[in-house]
């Protein structure tokens, strides 16, 4: 087993962003690995760029990060200048331009949602080469590709928040479930007129999956609940 | 995916070969584009998908645009270098506005322009990767051409890019007349797009139909083709011989 501690860290990942009615809802599983090795069991893959746009980073742990402190400073300028918040689509425009301008050398999937006055809740999808794909819902990472299915399936415009944040959650979930590069928490950020949302869903307080067993403190509480006979037929 | 392939580019004042802007190869892109001359101006088919590798990923990608009054461009290959030779037509159309002089960008000119773009590019082997179509109507003159990756430019009575040149061009070498109607054009592209949708792995069922005429540009709203299944020897293919295919 090749262990490979001097791999590049890379967050496998599953990446989500889901609009709904009246915001966004962004979500990730928490695993950043150095080769086989899980150099950190509980990342925030979630970044915020201003107070009302989020990004979720994938691919290279380097790459995401170096693009979106590059990007959060541009938009602190542009804020400023502006003199309102920035909107999600000129946040989405400068990830773009790191992205497609240094195609060559980075090696990073992104998903920018946020919420502003004019459009209200947007997500971007903006995978390796550059391209920005406005969507109501993006996958991206390693896991995304276990949903493309499931989302085909599940997804429905006008969810409320409630239904959106429950589909995040359970994406992520079951992606984490099949892709080894992915695992940890669920987190999600919630993004809407009103503001911004953090919540943190532990792997174990997640619904179990196929082959999945509940989780037991030790084999002795099993043994020990069952009846006298726990091996007779 | 973890790999990354490890640059080691020297000192970029000393080294001359810094290969920091070379396109490698493409990461979402776009399939076929067929397009004809008809009757009053040009019509132009694309489906909506957007490929990364073997996956259908992107399902709503519009790939062909109108430029400024009297073009039409469409686009396969990389999606990201579509999007940026839109960024430089937008301000080639900007220009071209603010000298208000009553003069415009027809689309012999764009297409010469996009020719010009490409072949440079090409000569310093960082291509922009994508085959375009260009298509327009001006003072009353149709016009259809085409510009590769690698600069070769051509003008034509149809085109069509990637998969289409094998499988679309055969059917309009055939059936493609001068002063099509508006109906006869349609069909004759879906007959094309459904072939495509057939035989090419990264077509998918959701295109959209443009026209350019004198009077502007419209582009058709997304739509899905029917295709036919029923054939008998689709039935029971392998019934003389189990196992075959």
């Amino acid at each position: 087993m090749d262990l490979n501690l001097d791999a590049p860290h890379s967050m496998g990942t599953t990446i989500v962003g889901v609009t709904y009615n009246g915001g966004v809802v962004l979500g990730a599983d928490s695993r950043t690995s150095t080769g086989m090795y899980v150099a950190n069991r509980a990342s925030d893959k979630i970044t915020q760029l201003t107070d009302n746009v989020y990004v979720c980073r994938s691919g290279s742990a380097a790459d995401s990060q170096v693009v979106s402190d590059y990007v959060r400073y541009f938009l602190h300028q542009h804020t400023i200048q502006l003199g309102q918040p920035a909107t999600v689509k000129v946040s989405a425009n400068l990830i773009r331009m790191l992205a497609y301008n240094n195609k060559n050398m980075l090696q990073t999937g992104l998903i920018v949602g946020g919420w502003d006055k004019y459009e209200g809740g947007k997500i971007y999808g903006i995978p390796l080469g550059g391209t920005v794909v406005e969507q109501p819902f993006a996958i991206g990472g390693s896991g995304s590709s276990y949903l493309y299915g499931f989302f085909d399936q599940a997804w429905k415009e006008n969810m409320t928040k409630e239904e959106a944040e429950q589909l995040v959650v359970k994406a992520v979930s079951l992606a984490i479930a099949r892709d080894g590069a992915s695992g940890g928490v669920v987190r999600t950020v919630i993004i809407n007129s009103e503001g911004v949302t953090r919540n943190f869903y532990p792997g174990d307080k997640l619904q179990l999956w196929h082959e999945e067993l509940e989780p037991q403190n030790s084999l002795l509480d099993i043994l020990n609940a069952a009846g006298p006979e726990p091996m007779a037929m | 995916m973890t790999f990354t392939i490890p640059i080691d580019n020297g000192d970029a004042l000393k080294n001359a070969e810094t290969d920091s802007q070379r396109t490698l190869y493409p990461y979402v892109t776009g399939t076929s584009i067929v397009a004809i001359k008809y009757k009053e101006g040009v019509l132009m088919a694309s489906d909506m998908g957007g490929s990364y590798g073997s996956t259908l990923r992107y399902k709503n990608i519009e790939r062909v645009k109108a430029i400024g009054k009297h073009s039409l461009l469409g686009a396969s290959g990389e999606i990201s270098d579509f999007q940026e030779i839109l960024r430089y037509l937008d301000e080639l159309v900007l220009n071209d506005n603010m000298w208000d002089d009553g003069n415009s960008l027809g689309p012999k000119e764009v297409h010469n322009y996009l020719t010009r773009v490409m072949y440079n590019r090409r000569n310093k082997f960082n291509p922009l990767w994508n085959t375009l179509v260009l298509g327009g109507v001006k003072n009353g003159q149709s016009y259809l051409g085409m510009v590769s990756m690698i600069g070769v430019s051509f003008e034509d009575n149809h085109v069509a890019t990637g998969f289409g040149n094998h499988l679309a061009r055969p059917i309009l070498r055939d059936e493609w007349h001068a002063d099509l109607s508006f109906e006869d054009g349609v069909k004759l592209l879906e007959k094309c797009m459904r072939v495509l949708l057939y035989r090419d792995r990264s077509a998918i069922n959701k295109l959209q139909i443009s026209k350019i005429t004198e009077e502007g540009v419209t582009v058709s709203q997304p739509y899905s083709l029917k295709t036919f299944w029923e054939f008998q020897a689709f039935h029971n293919p392998t019934a003389g011989a189990q196992g075959s295919w």
